[in-house]
């Protein structure tokens, strides 16, 4: 008796199984450093309101650009740039047509230390300090726009014995937030929340002195059938989500 | 050959801070490794399994803590600006550290092991023949722990040379500084530089194999000699 | 006769040692050592005088404490509580916290298994000790030392090359090199089978014979202590059960030692006949005209020798008796006796002249021939082993 029950209650829940995975799927999305915080909130309102599931792997660009390169099964990129997907896309590696720009990242000048940082960059002038943060120019492109920066303001030979790179816009707020390096250039979304800086001081870096930071995103191959992964797409272009871009200090694209 | 000065640099300040640590860790380890072998307090359990902790972490974990110790807020980092030295964090010394602490168990072991295969007899045979503790250490111990000296400085070399993890956390990827091979090989990856990342990985594979094939052979040679 | 290959020569048979000079009164040539040391399952506990010369033997079987005493004497156990004063010299005393370390005190250490350095040659192994005493107190040149023990022929080999015979050898050379004022032995001949055994030997009574340094010898083998050994302490349990000049310690009749299977006599005598056609050695026991007769290698008349008498091999006998296959026939005279543990065996002590014998007969027989002290008997010696080096 108790065996009938048994057999027909993994029945049920089998079942229950099939029928839930064949109304919501997953996606493996693979996400640039820079991003990691807002991502994750766009995540669990994408979650909740469409009851598909994301994977997600976070790391600097160029890593999860050569990951992909070689076969790692991710569905859905998010950069921090324009360059890397525009490679994919020319390698054949993405469905035509998905990419686009999702957010515009900006550049801040951040310390931990309260009023360290004061708002007109000064401080990058006076030159008082040991180590100034960046992130790998060549690998990310907040780095990037970081010597953009240096360079136009003509600070870059005074300063360069004072650079420390970190492999990733991750690693470079890693250095400043322990007070290795007094102060670094890192992503407006690192250190903003509800729309203003959580801590520490900051200068929000004027977008004349660097090239704008598009970030762009694109289906892959793997992902080209994957519901769910168009859903993501489309609920990128909604208003949740730009609240939620808005809040952690990216500009909208237009 | 597409190396460029950068590489060779980085080369370089591998070996160099392979050997730095390689003695440091001799002098250090020595002392470690004999208390190890001869002591019966009951700390020996606690600190063996200390120093063996590298083995086991990863070694991002113990970059972190060195990056937050060394840093201003850490008790290290506050002991280093209290001297007038600044912070260690993205300096070459405080690498040597980080490779020290990184390395220990790789030279420790082998030297504690050696100490224990000697045993107490010979210490007791020197000791009846009139050498004090110190004398007998150098003159019998030493000695016979040859090949475990060996060992260990080929292990702590080779595994200083691959070094990453710890690296990455506290180095900053300062070329001459603290741009190591592991690093660099990285950096090339990273920026989908694949001809210098392959020129690069492939030498330290083949000179790594070329260590460990010495290791093993002149081990061979030793154990004819008991 | 042997015919010896080695390139060194054997030494001659040693002569009977001059009797151990009686303890001295002052403390001068005396060994005074009292340790309590606890180990785990086992503990010493031990009061000991012994004399500062000759060879003072520890006996007992595995696990009775004579390695652990050793060690207490050598300085590389530390016994809680001990005392220890060496023919004048105080090297520990624990209720005054005094310790001198193994490495300051004038001693040599023979181990069991030799424990040459395997990193060394055989001279680099003789010179260690030596190289750190002053050339002031060197009272034992190399060549010396290796004279003695003539292993001359093996100084460039390394130790794992050499016999185990040949290892010992070295090592108690090496011992001698540090010229001490007191060596101690452990067992050296324990881990030699017996054709080593009897090629080392020899260099021991040498040892005895032609240095004046006191010997502490740790053995479990009745045979070494009897030929070697003039001072005899026996140890069980960690304690000792008997301290005193050799043969008077093994016929003690109250003594474990003395009532197990093993129980013997050691006697002297000296050689006064060899027959050729039976191959029979003749020797005339000290102070009597008793004669023990036994198969043997011709020796020398008039060369002194000790002879072993296992109780088990004598009996007695109330009457002269004739036409027996038993070779020895003495007249003796009973002294005391004793009833052994299993209540059906008697040990009886006997006298002939200067020497004495035992005899292990049934309690039947003791009453059957109502044995008393005093009373004269005939004695039959079924086996007699000579102790001397052939």
């Amino acid at each position: 008796m108790n065996r009938r029950i048994l057999h027909a209650l993994l029945v049920l829940l089998a079942g229950l199984t099939f029928a839930a995975s064949a109304l919501a799927e997953s996606v493996q999305v693979a996400v640039a450093a820079n991003f990691t915080a807002p991502f994750k909130a766009i995540a669990a309102e994408f979650e909740k309101d469409t009851g598909h599931r994301l994977v997600a792997a976070f790391g600097a660009t160029g890593q999860l650009y050569a990951q992909i390169n070689h076969g790692a099964p991710f569905e859905v990129f998010f950069s921090a740039d324009q360059s890397t997907p525009a490679k994919l896309e020319s390698a054949g590696l993405s469905v035509p047509g998905s990419r686009f720009t999702y957010a515009i990242g900006g550049l801040v000048l951040w310390s931990a230390q309260e009023g360290y940082v004061d708002d007109q960059g000064e401080v990058l002038k006076q030159n008082q300090f040991q180590h100034l943060a960046l992130a790998n120019p060549q690998a990310a492109p907040y780095g990037l726009a970081a010597t953009q920066v240096l360079n136009k303001l003509e600070l870059r030979e005074a300063l360069q014995s004072k650079l420390v790179e970190g492999q990733s816009i991750t690693q470079a707020l890693q250095f400043v937030s322990t007070g290795n390096a007094e102060l670094g250039f890192v992503a407006r979304s690192q250190v903003y929340k509800n729309g203003r800086i959580t801590s520490g001081s900051a200068w929000e870096v004027p977008d004349e002195l660097y090239e704008p930071i598009k970030q762009d995103a694109l289906i892959l191959k793997k992902g080209e059938h994957n519901r769910a992964a168009n859903a993501l797409i489309t609920y990128l272009h909604g208003p949740k989500t730009a609240a939620i871009l808005t809040a952690y200090g990216y500009t909208l694209p237009q | 050959m597409p190396l460029t000065k950068a590489d060779f640099d980085a080369i370089l300040l591998t070996l160099e801070l392979a050997s730095l640590t390689t003695v440091l860790l001799l002098l250090i380890g020595t002392p470690i490794a004999w208390w190890l072998a001869q002591t019966g307090s009951w700390l020996r359990k606690p600190i063996g399994a200390i120093v063996a902790l590298p083995l086991v972490l990863p070694p991002t974990v113990i970059g972190f803590y060195l990056l937050v110790l060394m840093g201003p807020h850490g008790a290290v980092g506050q002991l280093t600006q209290s001297l007038g030295l600044g912070t260690l964090t993205f300096t070459f010394t405080g690498l040597v550290i980080g490779s020290v602490f990184y390395s220990l168990p790789f030279v420790v072991q082998p030297l504690q092991n050696a100490f224990e295969a000697i045993g107490r007899a010979p210490l007791e045979a020197a000791a009846t023949l009139r050498a004090t503790p110190w004398d007998a250490f150098f003159t019998v111990v030493v000695p016979l722990a040859k090949p475990g000296f060996i060992t260990a400085s080929i292990l702590g070399f080779a595994h200083t040379v691959g070094e990453f993890g710890v690296v990455l956390m506290i180095g900053g990827n300062i070329p001459g500084r603290t741009q190591v091979a592991s690093v660099q090989i990285f950096n090339h990856v990273e920026t989908m530089q694949y001809a210098e990342a392959h020129w690069l990985a492939g030498g330290m594979l083949l000179f790594s194999f070329v260590i460990l094939l010495a290791l093993y052979s002149s081990r061979r040679i030793q154990q004819g000699w008991s | 006769m042997i015919r010896r290959l080695s390139p060194s020569k054997p030494p001659v048979a040693s002569p009977t040692r001059p009797p151990a000079s009686p303890l001295a009164s002052q403390n001068d040539a005396l060994i005074h050592a009292r340790f309590k040391h606890e180990h785990p399952g086992f503990s010493l506990d031990v009061d000991l005088r012994l004399p500062g010369r000759g060879i003072s033997a520890l006996f007992g079987h595995s696990g009775s404490g004579k390695t652990s005493c050793l060690r207490c004497l050598a300085g590389l156990d530390r016994a809680p509580d001990g005392y220890l004063q060496v023919n004048g010299e105080l090297w520990q005393d624990s209720a005054n916290g005094y310790f001198l370390p193994a490495h300051q005190r004038a001693i040599g250490y023979v181990f069991q298994d030799a424990n040459l350095f395997a990193h060394l040659s055989v001279r680099r192994n003789l010179e260690f000790g030596l190289k750190r005493i002053a050339t002031a107190e060197r009272r034992i040149a190399l060549d010396q030392a290796v004279e003695l023990l003539g292993i001359g022929h093996l100084f460039a080999r390394l130790p794992a090359t050499l016999s185990g015979g040949e290892r010992q050898r070295v090592a108690i050379a090496r011992a001698l090199l540090t010229s001490p004022t007191l060596l101690l032995m452990d067992e050296p001949l324990a881990s030699l089978d017996l054709k080593r055994k009897l090629e080392v030997l020899p260099y021991l009574e040498r040892l005895h014979a032609e240095l004046d340094i006191p010997i502490i010898y740790v053995s479990h083998s009745p045979d070494e202590v009897a030929r070697l050994a003039d001072h005899l302490v026996l140890l069980e349990d960690g304690r000792a059960t008997a301290s005193g000049p050799l043969k008077e310690t093994l016929l003690r009749a109250d003594l474990p030692f003395v009532l197990e299977d093993d129980a013997e006599a050691v006697v002297d005598g000296r050689v006064t006949d060899y027959d050729p056609t039976y191959r029979l050695l003749s020797i005339q026991l000290s102070g009597s005209d008793a004669v023990l007769r036994l198969t043997h290698t011709p020796l020398a008349a008039g060369k002194p020798v000790r002879v072993k008498v296992k109780a088990r091999d004598v009996s007695l006998s109330l009457e002269k008796a004739c036409a027996s296959s038993v070779l020895n026939l003495l007249a003796a005279t009973v002294e005391h006796w004793t009833l052994l543990d299993n209540q059906a065996q008697t040990l009886i002590h006997l006298r002939i002249g200067e020497e004495r014998l035992l005899a292990r007969i049934t309690r039947y027989s003791f009453d059957t021939l109502n044995i008393h002290a005093g009373q004269a008997l005939w004695v039959q010696v079924k086996s007699v082993s000579l102790l001397a080096s052939d």
